[in-house]
């Protein structure tokens, strides 16, 4: 394409000189980012957004995005960069404010594509009450890109009297936890190349600062909060447990899933705790508490289906032990790496 | 949402068991060794009815030799290889496809045989190998493979076939008459391909129940008092408790595909050596397609990592526990033995929800 032409066309990609700092560069930023994404921080386009911050603890996190399909039911890489940065935030009880945007795009990447991921980053951005303050693109070559990859910081105020973290965590105290799990990692899969299968799940990839919010002003004393990501709900349960020393109990029956998600893990051959999710979070709070919380987040649209799915407990040596629907018990461990479906 | 039916049923299957001789059930296959874990069914049993584990991972199944052949093809220039998952991580004389691929060779991870010929046909100048490895569960896809690849006139796709049939491993466990074994729990999905009446031979020819089940805790725990009432009836017989799935005939459209590709032919299983046609080769009219051929390989030797007692433990010989490595040097962040490293080995299911912690453990 010449430079001087206007990079708009249905068909189009991203070529190297779009990350070569010229006139392609520019009028990339200009013509796709900025009218989506724009705001008082990012639009001067300086080196450094600068911005005022309210008096007080901040909290700074940073995350990397790689996923395939870059778009899948549900969401896309944009969604997943802005809510995975949010929710690391929110989990340690801080109020999300601005993140960052580093873009790495491969050659030949679609410019419709790149389009709707802008525009899921802005929606989500939007969802969220943050803003994309500062960003950046680099352009690799074909093959060392898997088409475009996500690196994000994000900075949030730290709010009230939020006390806690693992040691704070009691025998006795109950997990809980926003909704149905699984769907995340579930509906990436059905997506996936080779794999496609007709499904109506979709990844819950939420910005879940809002329900976080209405939770920590219920007044409940959240000892811990984790969203479950990466790992599932038994890396979580995992943390929970290596974190504190002590053990804990999940009940099959109460661990919120859609028959959808049951029915796919159990063709897939895999164990729905083990399956990653983008918009849940785990919260323990002293028993006393339980009730409080779950009406707090069951308040929330993305909380509706909340539920207590287990507890500490004093057992010896700590593990994590799963209560099964059929009556039995079995141990919990952490998954060594990505969960593969199986041969049969 | 509880399942009372499952506590119904483990309290009928405590009853069968009485306080009688302790009864050995096999489960021949790694999706049953997975759900009794993770279903928490093992937790349910009596004290005197024993599962040890057949036989049925597929990946736990293949030969050394075979995965160092794999591994072999994987280092020559021009080659991708298109396999499931779980074979990247068994570990090679020199290292497994895991390595190979760090190393730098195309060592691709495919959902089904379909997308590696889909592969060969995305990229003509590179040969696409495709691992067929798996039971009658996965070798009519690898079958209907091929079939595509020929009417597709592809000429850089090959399998290299590591598939193996059941009922043959079965047998010979039967005849080696080392393992007491009273009855085996048939896999659902094995079965909806051959057919319950595939089993007929077991009953019939030694005297062991088999009762086919689908893999629902019910559905397996159903199958587990059928198989305990027949043993201590002393009446054994062929049962299908999975019917919905499972026809006596099995699926003749699958079998006529896949035997019309491959045929029957002696195959090395891990630890258990040569069984006499319990594998599938590619017929002489497909050699087009087979690996074997096209790159003029031979399968090695089969053998076991030293230390390493996958093949005692895939016999029902042994059991997890009993392997001084399980746990300790073998464990699936480091796996030495295929046990360990499928999702479907039976190593891998009791380190996963049986815990390392040896008897006593609420699972164990």
């Amino acid at each position: 394409m010449s430079g001087g032409a206007p990079i708009s066309t249905a068909d189009e990609r991203i070529v190297l000189a779009h990350g070569g700092g010229g006139e392609l560069t520019q009028r990339l930023v200009a013509e796709r980012f900025l009218p989506k994404l724009g705001n008082a921080l990012l639009s001067p386009l300086t080196d450094s957004a600068v911005m005022d911050l309210p008096a007080g603890r901040a909290a700074m996190t940073t995350d990397a995005y790689v996923v395939q399909p870059l778009e899948f039911p549900g969401g896309d890489i944009g969604r997943l960069a802005v809510c995975g940065t949010v929710n690391d935030l929110a989990v340690m009880g801080a109020r999300p404010l601005a993140l960052s945007l580093a873009m790495i795009l491969e050659e030949g990447l679609e410019l419709a594509v790149l389009d709707r991921i802008v525009d899921s980053i802005a929606a989500a951005a939007a969802e969220a009450g943050v803003v994309v303050a500062t960003g950046d693109t680099k352009v690799v070559e074909r093959r060392r890109g898997d088409g475009l990859m996500i690196a994000t910081a994000g900075i949030g105020e730290m709010t009230g009297d939020v006390r806690q973290g693992p040691g704070r965590i009691r025998a006795g105290d109950v997990l809980l936890i926003n909704g149905p799990i699984a769907e995340h990692g579930l509906a990436v899969m059905s997506a996936r190349e080779g794999l496609r299968f007709e499904t109506d799940l979709r990844s819950d990839v939420a910005p879940l600062n809002g329900l976080i919010a209405g939770l920590l002003a219920c007044g409940a004393d959240v000892r811990w909060m984790r969203d479950a990501t990466r790992g599932g709900l038994a890396a979580v349960a995992a943390d929970i447990a290596e974190a504190s020393g002590l053990s804990v109990e999940l009940d099959e029956a109460a661990i919120p899933m859609t028959r959808t998600a049951r029915h796919a893990s159990e063709l897939l051959g895999l164990d729905p705790l083990l399956v990653a999710n983008e918009g849940k979070v785990v919260v323990v709070v002293p028993d006393s508490d339980a009730a409080p919380a779950l009406a707090a987040m069951r308040d929330h649209p993305l909380g509706r289906h909340a539920a207590i799915i287990g507890r500490v407990t004093e057992a010896r040596p700590a593990v994590v032990e799963l209560a099964t629907r059929a009556g039995g018990r079995r141990l919990v461990q952490r998954p060594y790496g990505e969960e593969l479906p199986r041969i049969c | 949402m509880s399942r009372p039916e499952a506590g119904r049923l483990a309290e009928r299957l405590r009853a069968a068991c009485g306080d009688g001789p302790c009864v050995r059930l096999m489960e021949v296959c790694g999706t049953h060794t997975v759900a009794l874990f993770r279903s928490g069914v093992r937790s349910l049993l009596p004290e005197n009815l024993r599962l040890v584990s057949g036989p049925g991972c597929p990946v736990c199944v293949t030969s050394q030799g075979y995965i160092d052949a794999a591994c072999g093809l994987a280092g020559r220039a021009g080659v991708t290889i298109c396999t499931y998952g779980d074979m990247v991580r068994v570990p090679g004389r020199h290292g497994g496809l895991e390595q190979r691929r760090a190393e730098g060779a195309d060592v691709l991870v495919v959902y089904s045989a379909r997308d590696a010929v889909r592969h060969a046909a995305a990229h003509p100048d590179r040969q696409v190998v495709f691992l067929g490895v798996g039971f009658e569960t996965t070798a009519p896809a690898t079958a209907a493979a091929v079939l595509e690849a020929q009417a597709r006139g592809l000429e850089n796709f090959t399998v290299l076939s590591g598939h193996k049939l059941v009922i043959p491993a079965m047998e010979a466990l039967l005849a080696a008459g080392d393992v007491p074994i009273d009855g085996f729990l048939c896999p659902g999905h094995v079965s909806i391909v051959i057919g319950a009446q595939a089993y007929a031979p077991i009953v019939r020819d030694h005297g062991k129940a088999c009762v086919v089940a689908g893999f629902e805790p019910e559905q397996m725990l159903a199958g587990l008092v059928r198989l305990v009432e027949q043993v201590r009836a002393g009446r054994p017989r062929l049962e299908n408790v999975y019917p919905v799935a499972v026809r006596d005939e099995g699926n003749p459209v699958a079998l006529e595909c896949m035997y019309r590709v491959f045929e029957p032919a002696d195959a090395v299983w891990r630890a258990m050596g040569t069984i006499p046609a319990s594998g599938l080769a590619l017929r002489p009219e497909y050699a087009a397609w087979d690996a074997l051929r096209r790159f003029d390989l031979r399968i090695g030797e089969d053998y076991d990592p030293p230390g390493c007692r996958c093949g005692e433990v895939i016999q029902g010989k042994a059991e997890p526990r009993d392997c001084g490595l399980f746990g300790s040097e073998c464990t699936p962040r480091r796996p030495i033995g295929p046990c360990m490293v499928s999702s479907e080995g039976t190593c891998a299911a009791w380190y996963r929800y049986g815990g390392r912690v040896a008897a006593g453990s609420p699972a164990a």
